[in-house]
């Protein structure tokens, strides 16, 4: 038994320290919008935030965090500037790589709101959308950027 | 293939029928029955109106990103007059009234969710306006032709109005018109304007329910240990370890297969992992890439069933002024939709539950009747959201398993499967090789086709009673049916039989044959000295579909104009799918490294009346970059008689940094309503290879592209 603190939530958790703490949050505490998509730390589905940086949960030990601020897509507030360009630029078609997406813009814009296209594109590179949703998480990264630039990176 | 229904059959066959395949509280109701209000105004199982003037449209297509969720309930809405923003969609259980008019079955895929219903949804909604219509006439004394329908009330001459929810218990009492009219285009509000999609807030705050996050109590998780080659066998299985994981319930012989039940998904995974088994080689112990190419090259020369024979193209060839030839090779690709295979089903003595991210409705419904013995009507179908589909999610293997699981083990099974067993359990994209001869005449007129080709039938498995004279039309799909008019062709098609499964990838056969068509037209248009465009053009209707969508084409990428130094542009059109869509790549190659850069894809497309414009220029941009990633990189690798390629990092899909500029330009067009969702993947790729040929003289002989070849000594 152990303890994870998960969308500013204490939550106790009765597994082995060894689980991939992608499966925790998923079955043990009910967070699905943190996505199981290759167990390998490759395709990006599973990405939270650990103390604010994008992390691939399928691949670190759910023992290795527990004193950290773990933050699912669930727990991002619904006004968050990422969220509502997200929607202003109907980005998402099946939505199952967004949650991943919409986390990893949000370490990256939050330490570099200024960046450029090229940059955020870098950043971006190693979440995999099979749809194709690429041109469009481009422009709704652009429009929050411009948002969280104006309140100094913090959102 | 079914007759298209008439207006009048439909409301007689089902017109009438009351959503009693609707599943009131969408997918987490677990019970099947009527929405319990009398007041509600249900003139089809489509549609239902409250009193409170809610209207509900109920779903049988599945939402798989393409938007058709928000764009079937925009055509019903927009005839009905409703008031969009009363307006919500659910999602039906598999149910008859949900099948496809043509095809007798409810399935998501060929872009058919709303070019096979136009008619019916905007009948069902006419008749139903007609109805509220009516309804408000006689409270009023009126005539209801002098009434209209709009924003959700019916509307008095004078100005008088009543709301749609104050009309139901009347509306429903009313015989249901036979022959409503339908409104004229000129008056649609909702079709064709800008509206955003209705799944995609809960998308973006991450509480959307896909199969693979869906519980129901009692449910245990299974994994399954699959045979690693073709036709293997357990010869041998120690279960002692695989027992021992903490979570895990049971070791379980599934056919050829054998399944670990547990707790938790992970426990699964763990207890998989855990068992040892000593599989047997299989039927094609030699399997490997190597051997196929090998097999491929033995397929195409035999000899095939002829799938067209116009003209006499062999004479034709033998006058030529000038002759072509070339040879075209494509691979086995994987769909690897994001979110992998899975089911849950609830086995009861004379009930059957099923959630599943479907494609297959009534696929999923007839299997699980075979397996069960129960008659279909004892089968409940819930359609989950779906992390992808692309074609894949027509199959129905995880059902069986689902299905089979939860007989065996008397309670709800969800099985997951790993992406691991996805790359190496997947139903392919088939491979193929193609050999073309074509002839041009003095004037550099294009007078012969002979086209051979060896592929495996996607058919013969899938749907046997599509095969017509042994050929299955989407192995030669695209070349027998080409836009060009041409007096002299020969299509003949060997069917590769091998043990690997194919199946539908979005677009199907025009995911290559295209290709080899679009660039060796090309290649023809530069012996014949023409542009490559004139050349098309030439051969195409004058004012047709493609013509036309060519015409857009060639205005909007300003064909014929300067390319950018050191880029080179290239163009290709097809008709599939109900459809024509083009596009122009504009590309450069680094010779140094064979590196190719895209610029910019410009798509022009005529799908007819284009209902929801901002889901068609989704589709034709994810389609562009699907349609990259599989001209770059995709392909599934064999070795020891089954599937090497295991997970992403074998294959690499295009990401952020490789996506080009993409411009979507609809035709405003007078013809027929075509199919949108596989229409962005056909003419990416050919566009692309003649971009690289305008740029750099190399002419690509298949896909993914061999940057060796780009490279310069």
């Amino acid at each position: 038994m152990f303890s994870l603190k998960v969308n500013g939530k204490k939550y106790n958790v009765d597994a082995s320290t060894e689980t991939p703490l992608m499966w925790i949050l998923r079955e043990q505490l009910g967070f699905t919008g943190v996505k199981y998509g290759c167990g390998i730390g490759e395709c990006g589905s599973c990405t939270v935030l650990i103390d604010g940086e994008a992390t691939r949960s399928c691949t670190i030990d759910a023992g290795s965090v527990k004193g950290s601020e773990i933050l699912t897509i669930e727990g991002m507030p619904e006004d968050h500037p990422l969220k509502q360009a997200w929607i202003a630029e109907q980005v998402p078609q099946c939505g199952y790589c967004q949650p991943g997406m919409i986390l990893q813009a949000a370490d990256f814009l939050t330490r570099d709101p200024n960046a450029s296209d090229e940059e955020m594109a870098e950043a971006m590179d190693d979440v995999v959308c099979r749809c194709g949703t690429h041109p469009r998480v481009m422009k709704a990264m652009k429009k929050a950027a411009n948002q969280m630039k104006a309140k100094g990176g913090a959102a | 293939m079914k007759k298209e229904m008439t207006r009048r059959t439909f409301i007689k066959s089902t017109g009438l029928m009351i959503a009693a395949c609707a599943a009131p509280g969408g997918l987490v109701n677990v019970s099947l029955g009527l929405a319990g209000n009398a007041a509600t105004f249900k003139p089809h199982a489509f549609l239902e109106i409250a009193a409170d003037d809610t209207i509900t449209v109920w779903v049988g297509q599945t939402e798989l990103g393409q938007g058709t969720h928000t764009g079937i309930a925009m055509i019903l809405a927009d005839e009905l007059g409703a008031d969009w923003n009363h307006v919500q969609v659910k999602q039906a259980l598999a149910g008859k009234p949900f099948s496809d008019p043509l095809w007798n079955m409810q399935f998501t895929g060929g872009s058919t969710s709303l070019r096979h219903r136009w008619d019916l949804f905007r009948n069902v909604a006419a008749s139903a306006r007609e109805m509220l219509i009516e309804a408000a006439a006689r409270e009023w004394g009126a005539k209801a032709v002098e009434c209209r329908a709009e924003n959700s009330k019916v509307v008095h001459p004078d100005g008088r109005s009543m709301r749609f929810g104050q009309l139901c218990q009347k509306a429903s009492a009313l015989p249901v018109p036979q022959e409503p009219p339908l409104k004229d285009p000129k008056d649609y509000r909702i079709i064709g304007s800008k509206k955003a999609r209705l799944d995609i807030p809960d998308k973006v705050a991450g509480r959307t329910k896909f199969g693979i996050d869906f519980t129901v109590p009692n449910m245990i998780i299974a994994a399954v240990a699959r045979p690693p080659a073709y036709a293997a066998r357990p010869l041998f299985v120690d279960k002692k370890a695989a027992r021992a994981v903490p979570g895990v319930l049971a070791v379980v012989p599934l056919g050829d297969k054998v399944a670990v039940c547990a707790k938790t998904t992970y426990a699964a995974l763990q207890g998989r992992d855990a068992l040892d088994i000593k599989w047997s080689g299989g039927t094609h112990p030699d399997l490997n890439d190597e051997n196929l190419d090998k097999w491929y090259d033995e397929f195409l020369a035999k000899t095939g069933a002829i799938a067209e024979a116009k003209g006499d193209a062999k004479k034709a060839l033998s006058q030529a002024a000038k002759t072509l030839e070339a040879r075209y090779k494509f691979p086995y690709i994987a769909h690897a939709t994001l979110e992998p295979m899975n089911c849950t089903a609830h086995v009861e003595k004379d009930r059957v539950r099923i959630w599943a991210p479907t494609q297959g409705q009534t696929n999923t419904l007839m299997t699980a009747a075979k397996i069960t013995g129960l008659p279909p009507d004892k089968i409940e179908v819930m359609t989950t959201y779906c992390g992808g589909g692309f074609g894949r999610r027509n199959e129905v293997s995880v059902v069986i398993d689902a299905v089979s699981l939860s007989m065996q083990m008397k309670r709800p099974v969800k099985v997951v499967w790993t992406r691991e067993d996805d790359f190496k359990h997947d139903f392919y994209r088939p491979a193929s090789v193609s050999h073309i001869q074509a002839g041009l005449d003095s004037s550099g007129n294009l007078i012969a086709w002979i086209h051979k080709l060896a592929t495996p039938s996607i058919m013969s498995r899938v749907f046997p009673d599509f095969l017509k004279d042994g050929v299955d039309g989407t192995s030669v799909e695209g070349i027998n049916n080409m836009d060009y008019e041409l007096s002299n062709r020969l299509v003949e098609c060997v069917n590769v039989d091998l043990p690997i499964p194919v199946g539908f990838w979005r677009s199907v056969g025009n995911t290559f044959n295209p290709f080899a068509v679009e660039t060796f037209m090309d290649e023809l248009a530069a012996a014949a000295g023409k542009d490559p465009v004139d050349f098309r053009m030439s051969m195409l209707p004058k004012g047709s579909r493609p013509f036309r969508t060519l015409q857009l084409l060639a205005e909007k990428s300003g064909w014929g104009g300067a390319v950018p130094a050191g880029r080179g542009r290239g163009i290709a059109l097809r008709t599939c799918f109900g459809s024509t869509a083009g596009h122009v790549a504009e590309v450069s190659v680094n010779q140094k490294t064979g590196g190719v850069t895209v610029h910019k894809v410009i798509c022009a497309v005529d799908c007819g009346p284009a209902v929801y414009p901002d889901a068609i220029n989704a589709q034709m941009e994810g389609g562009a970059v699907m349609a990259l990633s599989a001209a770059f990189y995709e392909r599934i690798r064999f070795a020891n008689g089954g599937v090497k390629t295991a997970n992403f990092d074998e294959y690499p899909v295009l990401t952020m940094t490789q996506v080009p500029e993409i411009e979507v330009h609809i035709a405003r067009s007078r013809h027929k309503i075509g199919g949108i969702g596989e229409l962005g993947i056909p003419t990416v790729a050919p566009a692309v290879a003649n971009a690289i040929a305008n740029a750099v003289g190399v002419r690509l002989r298949g896909l993914p592209i061999d940057r060796k070849q780009l490279k310069k000594a």
